[in-house]
């Protein structure tokens, strides 16, 4: 599989990504201290590597300076390794010489008031790459199949579009929901913002549609237990309610859990008082139209929600939540007063503003108050509520006895968030919400590859924005099992037989049991199993394991090469 | 001029590498120092390695993994934590400042805490000073001991124990006996401490032969454990008798294995 050796001849791009590195670190300085580096043959400078400008320089330099390793120090090879590596094997250079510099993300954007000393690290960070990359070896993928078919945990409305979208392209589908029907947080709603279409009716044309398709296995009331594999082949194995378990394989995996409703117990009377209610339990009493004709009605937003610690974080909905319930209670019954106590309204979008100025038009009043003072709540001996609230933009305490106070409470991780997420193997954020690759780039992927996130289990979002990401992650979904055929990462590891004392250590540690004892009683490592993370490599006592494009002589040579010393 | 500290960090690509990106695209700010070298989980950072990072004067190496139960690679980082442990022990033994080094778990989305740490770290070794092993002229008794602790580190014994703690403590061997962690630690200590000695044994006669006698004098060990440890070692073909002074052998090293 290793060609020939031949000398290094390292090309070196760095890039100023406009002025996101340029502007801190001296990047004409850095190009030339990389020019005088052991191997390097090349060094440039450009305004975006990542540009197809960029990317025609790499091919070009490699055609001209014949290169054989190609560097770009610029950004993280977490989003723009595959962009390089890929023009480095259109070149035809194998797309594991080449190597990335983090001088952005690491360096200029972290040290943006010290650009002497960022440049120096600039400078470290290019000789460390190059250590490495005079050391590096062409590497081979191995190619495996993808099935087509998708496991899609969660089954809300989120779920159900990806999965119809997916089965109409003609993948197979297992939606795995632990309640016992379909439907998710949508058969709890009573009309939609903003075409205040009712809920029940879009909800059970999706649910019909669902369970129709033929390429659709709907298990309710089942959980997932373990999940095996990797892209375009896990093992799944799912729990039903008796304690059934069933096993199938699928090529991708949507997590589309959705969100829970926060319930605010011990706020502003919850939980004491019974008519002080979220606005989850308002949707229901209007929604089987027991809301009587109130005299007056208040609304609290931002329970719980946007606090200095803990739910620090806007759940997006609650604004229009509040809104849209508060006009339909208007028009059911004209002559109720609707207060909304807000600290600001955030009706953002094309849609939304509108909707503002109609509750305003309508009489809906509206009443700042601030964190620092918050409205305060008793119940009246006949049972209605006060609230005692500082009027933010009069300066003075505004006092209002209402009927129902209602409480505009954020949507909150769903429960078992935690524990799925560590089954796939795929992180949650510091808000406990599933947590994208990347915001911009990858905003519906997970770091790890087949796997994807739609839907309020990745954030706070209203339906309309649910269903678009719903859409967005079916394609993504579909694109390697359409492929139908994919490489895998050649990053595995690999045992020197005449070292090896079959010792069977990493037999046992390897996590994905990808390390057996052949014949010779010496340890085989099935690559396609093997995902490359290195333990074995590390904990063998005979050091007779290679883990590759990570191998000991590589890491010390980038290790030595930070510390100043030249690799021997 | 003022010290300005090599600290060399070895990052998991998956939580720690993905929130040092995080405090870089917050423009959290942080000190200059740190040069990060990307692995693909924490679990392939290997003892040896370190020690070799610390022995070429690195004033400082912060290992970082992701949280126990978030390991992309489900349980790399349990292994990560078990190499550092006996990490921690051979630096212990050499005399070389235990604050230099450091594992700590960091999520993908913990960029502040990622700058937190580097920060206090980077305050650490300011307040620790230049590493007695970087520079032209690096502490000379330091160096051997930490060669011993590096060998020590490569030995199968101790990599075997590492590599098997989890199994042996959580699972048991094949009759099914579990060790308990105090029981383990306990074997762990008398391996790290005998390994250490005896690689330094090695070093020793590696220069010039020495009898059991200036041995235990210079390792300041009881004559009777120094020559427990020569006679293991002669075990393992790892010393011989390379001559004899009067009626007193003196031992040798040999070329070992690879």
């Amino acid at each position: 599989m290793e060609s020939k050796e031949e000398a290094p001849r390292i090309g070196v791009f760095i890039c100023h990504c406009g002025i996101n590195i340029g502007g801190v670190v001296n990047v004409p300085e850095v190009v030339e201290y990389s020019k005088t580096l052991l191997g390097v043959v090349y060094a440039e400078d450009n305004l975006y590597t990542c540009s197809s400008e960029g990317i025609s320089k790499i091919k070009e330099g490699i055609a001209k300076h014949n290169l054989n390793r190609v560097i770009v120090a610029s950004c993280t090879p977490r989003t723009h390794e595959p962009l390089f590596r890929a023009a480095c094997e259109e070149a035809g250079v194998n797309k594991y010489l080449f190597e990335m510099a983090n001088i952005r993300d690491q360096c200029s954007w972290a040290h943006m008031h010290e650009p002497e000393k960022a440049t120096e690290k600039a400078k470290d960070l290019v000789r460390m790459a190059v250590a490495k990359a005079r050391l590096l070896k062409p590497l081979e993928e191995p190619e495996i199949d993808v099935a087509p078919s998708a496991l899609i945990v969660g089954g809300g409305v989120s779920s159900m579009t990806a999965a119809l979208c997916l089965a109409n392209q003609g993948f197979k589908v297992h939606i795995v929901e632990r309640e016992p029907e379909l439907g998710g947080m949508l058969r709890h709603l009573h009309k939609l913002y903003p075409s205040m279409e009712d809920a029940s009716q879009g909800l059970s044309q999706i649910v019909n549609s669902v369970n129709s398709n033929k390429s659709i296995d709907v298990l309710t009331s089942t959980v997932v237990k373990e999940v095996k594999g990797f892209i375009g082949n896990f093992e799944v194995t799912v729990e039903r309610m008796n304690g059934e378990t069933t096993n199938f394989g699928v090529g991708t995996i949507i997590v589309a859990t959705g969100a829970a409703n926060f319930e605010p117990v011990g706020m502003y009377g919850y939980g004491e008082y019974d008519n002080v209610i979220t606005q989850l339990q308002l949707e229901q009493l209007l929604k089987n139209g027991r809301l009587e004709k109130p005299e007056k009605v208040v609304m609290i937003q931002c329970v719980g929600a946007r606090e200095e610690k803990g739910r620090t974080y806007c759940s997006r909905i609650c604004c229009m939540t509040a809104l849209k319930n508060a006009m339909h209670i208007k028009e059911l019954s004209p002559d109720t007063d609707v207060y909304i106590l807000f600290r600001d309204l955030q009706t953002y979008g094309t849609h939304h503003e509108d909707w503002h100025r109609r509750a305003q038009d309508k009489g809906i009043k509206f009443i700042k108050y601030v964190l620092e003072k918050p409205p305060q709540v008793a119940q009246r001996e006949d049972g209605k509520i006060t609230i005692n609230v500082y009027h933010a933009l009069l300066g003075e305490e505004v006092k209002i006895s209402s009927d129902l106070l209602v409480l505009s409470t954020p949507l909150i991780p769903q429960e078992g968030a935690k524990e799925l997420s560590q089954l796939l193997k795929v992180p949650v954020g510091p808000d406990g919400f599933f947590f994208e690759a990347h915001v911009k780039l990858r905003p519906i992927d997970f770091a790890t590859d087949g796997i994807y996130v739609c839907g309020t289990a990745h954030s706070p979002k209203d339906v309309a924005e649910s269903v678009s990401q719903a859409f967005g992650v079916a394609s993504r979904a579909a694109i390697p099992m359409a492929v139908k055929r994919l490489r895998v990462e050649a990053i595995t590891a690999t045992v020197d037989e005449s070292v090896c004392s079959g010792c069977g250590t990493c037999v046992k540690l390897c996590p994905y049991g990808a390390i057996q004892k052949d014949e010779k009683g010496v340890a085989k490592v099935t690559s396609v199993v093997c995902k490359g993370c290195g333990t074995c490599a590390a904990s063998c006592p005979e050091r007779a394991i290679t883990m590759r494009h990570f191998t000991d002589e590589q890491v010390r040579a980038q290790a030595l090469a930070a510390l100043g010393r030249v690799y021997a | 001029m003022t010290f300005e500290p090599r600290i060399v960090g070895f990052l998991c690509n998956w939580c720690s590498y993905a929130g040092a990106d995080l405090a870089g695209v917050s423009r959290i700010q942080y000190p200059t120092n740190i040069r990060i070298i990307r692995l693909m989980c924490s679990g392939r950072v290997d003892p040896v390695i370190v020690l070799d990072t610390l022995i070429n004067g690195a004033d400082g190496v912060l290992v970082m993994g992701c949280h126990f139960g978030d390991c992309h690679y489900t349980v790399g980082n349990f292994y990560a934590e078990r190499k550092f442990r006996m990490l921690k022990k051979l630096i212990a033994l050499t005399d070389l400042e235990g604050g230099r080094l450091r594992l700590e778990w960091v999520s993908a989305s913990e960029g502040s805490r990622f700058a937190d740490i580097v920060r206090e770290f980077t305050n650490q070794i300011k307040t620790l000073g230049p590493s007695p092993l970087a520079g032209e002229n690096p502490k000379r008794d330091l160096l051997q001991n930490m060669q011993a602790a590096q060998m020590a580190a490569a030995s199968f014994r101790l990599r075997v124990l590492v590599g098997r703690e989890k199994g042996l403590v959580d699972e048991g061997n094949v009759y099914g006996e579990k060790l308990s962690q105090e029981e383990f630690d306990r074997v762990m200590d008398d391996a790290v401490t005998a390994e250490y000695l005896r690689s330094k044994i090695y070093l020793m006669v590696r220069k010039e032969p020495l009898s059991v006698k200036e041995l235990s004098k210079r390792l300041g060990l009881d004559s009777q454990k120094a020559l427990r440890h020569i006679v293991a070692m002669k075990r393992h073909g790892m010393v011989a008798v390379g001559r004899v002074e009067g009626t007193t052998p003196l031992y040798i090293a040999l070329e070992m294995g690879r």
